[in-house]
């Protein structure tokens, strides 16, 4: 089975283009030309450039030697909390901020939710010298205050999203209506691997850098190309797309997702879409998503901001279905112990959805020459209050 | 299906009005509808909430949070609508968006259409190529037309597939907008409407979004078919309850 999207737009029966005719043009006109734009010489240039010089790439991949020994398997860790901005996500807003430069677009928008993307994009913008506009939600707006400081910083306008929930999924409907109101002049640079064909595969390709580093990081360490597992945490996946990008089509790799249980699956205040979705459409994108039996989205909930949007992309609801990967969700607590833990270890603070892939090791055995690689998408310094709080630090 | 054909076999330019089912409050759907009929409106387009409603503007939007608050779901709906055939003899179209019509099961939705004497379906999610490839013998089947959506940017080529597809009427969006956010219409937009009428396509068009008043009214139909009215309907339905039917209704023709 082949598990990167077909030349219809799916994988396996989830992606396509689910959108009302008023965003046909702009989508189709990306459709058309983002692989050709990301194929050229001058694009690759200009691309990897960047992410050396400006995102610090390559990033380490970090043998995480005390946890090793706690855990007693070969843990490596793929720091992409050391990329400028703090996270994984600024692989993708560079890519796109070029990707938009070629089809002549001169305003730029974004959702968010915890900020971290709306941080990344609007530091492109701020790069490339071009307007942005970030979407987020009014309650998310008051629970990420530094973030939203960044963006403003930075020159973005930051956009409240007043209506439904006023958290991701609104931003994003709230995004994609700028979108309909200005068809012409703009970008959406969408932060994740969901909404309609070609997002979900273009911001995979733009994160693939993560797998590509990895395969060679690994040979220079191990003598080998092929972790035995590969490790990330899913919101809507934009992270462990990257991470598992290289090994989607090699059988003899394990890909683990890790989900938000938050409070736990059954609470009714969860984000662990493989075990509470069902199949349908959500931000333009046919995918495993959280909703009422009536086919109304749901709301869900995790610690982390990150990690509660009610769906996940569709490469991951593919891999989930058809058995290629592991799902395992793991609640607050579990997660908020395995990012303390990392910190006392290994002197690394991570997200807080970070810390949910490392409740990995609580959570599932590894044998003890296994070679595990954990893809460290993000760094904690946003989440502190959230720490302070959950440990009366 | 016959029902909208009819319609559009007539000489003067239809008014179709949108609204929520279960606005303002839960029990409204069938009380709007006889008074549509009543006040001599000519098509109604149903409106399925949806609590993601990205086409839409703030206006809709908040009457399908409130609807949904209410209670409404794809069930009750169809069970209010039960007797509408009773009462009402207008061409009845369902629109919503297709996630709570894909939860339902699109056969059971169509089939329960039919059963009501629903004429049509219209799902801006809905993909052109989708609905050919899946959804188009089930449409058939139970007699539902199934309306596209074209706007401004849309392709002259891909017009043509669209208008090919559709039986019915095409739905010409005014302009690159969400509902309810233009206040009146400008050159460009009478060109659009020219440029569309002189392409002559198989279906007649109505056009919708920003249709707000006569004025608007009379500037949209002056080259289309008909048009439909959202947002300011709903606005109505809020500041005055049912009782603002009547003259909203005759201050439009």
């Amino acid at each position: 089975m082949n598990y990167n999207v077909n030349e219809k737009g799916y994988y396996g029966e989830f992606g396509g283009a689910y959108i009302p005719e008023m965003l046909y043009p702009n989508v189709e006109e990306l459709r058309q030309q983002y692989l050709e734009i990301m194929a050229s010489p001058e694009f690759q240039e200009e691309f990897q450039d960047l992410l050396r010089e400006y995102v610090g790439r390559p990033t380490p991949l970090y043998f995480a030697k005390r946890l090793s020994e706690k855990y007693n398997t070969k843990i490596y860790l793929k720091r992409e909390d050391l990329c400028h901005t703090g996270a994984h996500k600024v692989n993708n807003t560079i890519g796109q901020i070029l990707m938009a430069q070629r089809l002549g677009k001169k305003r730029i928008i974004a959702e968010t939710g915890a900020g971290q993307h709306g941080v990344a994009t609007a530091t492109v913008c701020a790069l490339m010298g071009l307007e942005c506009i970030v979407y987020m939600g009014a309650i998310d707006i008051e629970r990420q205050a530094p973030n939203v400081a960044r963006m403003k910083m930075l020159g973005a306008t930051v956009v409240p999203a007043t209506s439904g929930s006023k958290t991701l999924k609104d931003a994003t409907n709230e995004a994609i209506r700028d979108w309909i109101n200005n068809p012409t002049d703009t970008h959406y640079i969408i932060g994740s691997v969901v909404g309609p064909h070609p997002y979900p595969d273009m911001v995979a390709r733009f994160q693939s850098v993560i797998s590509e580093e990895i395969t060679i990081q690994l040979e220079e360490k191990e003598g080998r190309t092929n972790p035995d597992f590969v490790v990330a945490c899913v919101g809507g996946g934009s992270n462990a797309a990257g991470a598992y990008y290289h090994f989607l089509n090699k059988p003899e790799v394990g890909i683990i997702a890790v989900e938000a249980a938050g409070k736990g699956i059954h609470t009714g205040e969860s984000a662990a879409t493989s075990a509470l979705g069902k199949t349908g459409i959500i931000h333009g994108s046919k995918t495993l998503l959280m909703q009422t039996d009536d086919g109304q989205i749901t709301e869900p909930y995790s610690i982390s901001a990150g990690l509660d949007y009610p769906g996940v992309g569709p490469m991951h609801a593919h891999l989930f279905t058809s058995g290629r990967g592991e799902f395992i969700s793991v609640t607050d607590e579990k997660a908020m112990t395995a990012g303390l833990e990392l910190s006392k270890l290994e002197g690394i603070i991570p997200a807080i959805e970070t810390s949910h892939a490392l409740a990995i090791f609580e959570t599932r055995k590894f044998k003890k020459d296994d070679v595990v690689v954990v893809n460290l998408s993000g760094r904690g310094d946003k989440d502190l209050n959230t720490y302070i709080a959950y440990f009366n630090l | 299906m016959q029902r909208i054909q009819d319609k559009l076999q007539n000489n003067k330019k239809l008014l179709s009005i949108y609204f929520t089912a279960g606005y303002p409050s839960l029990e409204d759907t069938v009380p709007i509808l006889e008074s549509l009929q009543e006040n001599g409106v000519d098509m109604v387009e149903i409106g399925l909430p949806f609590s993601d409603p990205l086409a839409d503007g703030p206006t809709i939007q908040a009457s399908g949070t409130q609807a949904l608050k209410n209670g409404m779901t794809t069930t009750l709906l169809f069970e209010q609508l039960k007797d509408i055939r009773k009462t009402v003899s207008i061409p009845l179209i369902i629109m919503g968006y297709f996630n709570p019509v894909l939860q339902y099961g699109v056969e059971n939705f169509c089939k329960k259409c039919q059963e009501i004497g629903i004429d049509g379906l219209i799902l801006p999610d809905l993909p052109l190529a989708e609905y050919k490839e899946h959804y188009k013998p089930i449409f058939e089947k139970y007699g539902l037309s199934n309306t596209f959506l074209i706007t401004p940017q849309t392709s002259e080529e891909r017009i043509k597939q669209l208008d090919n597809a559709s039986d019915g009427f095409i739905y010409m969006v005014s302009s690159a907008s969400v509902t309810g956010s233009q206040s009146g219409f400008g050159n460009a937009q009478m060109d659009y409407f020219t440029r569309i009428k002189n392409m002559n396509l198989n279906n007649p068009q109505i056009v919708g979004f920003g249709i707000s008043n006569t004025e608007t009214f009379k500037a949209a139909t002056t080259h289309a078919k008909g048009a439909i009215i959202g947002s300011a309907f709903i606005k109505i339905l809020t500041e005055k309850g049912l009782n603002g039917i009547s003259d909203f209704v005759k201050s439009i023709r």
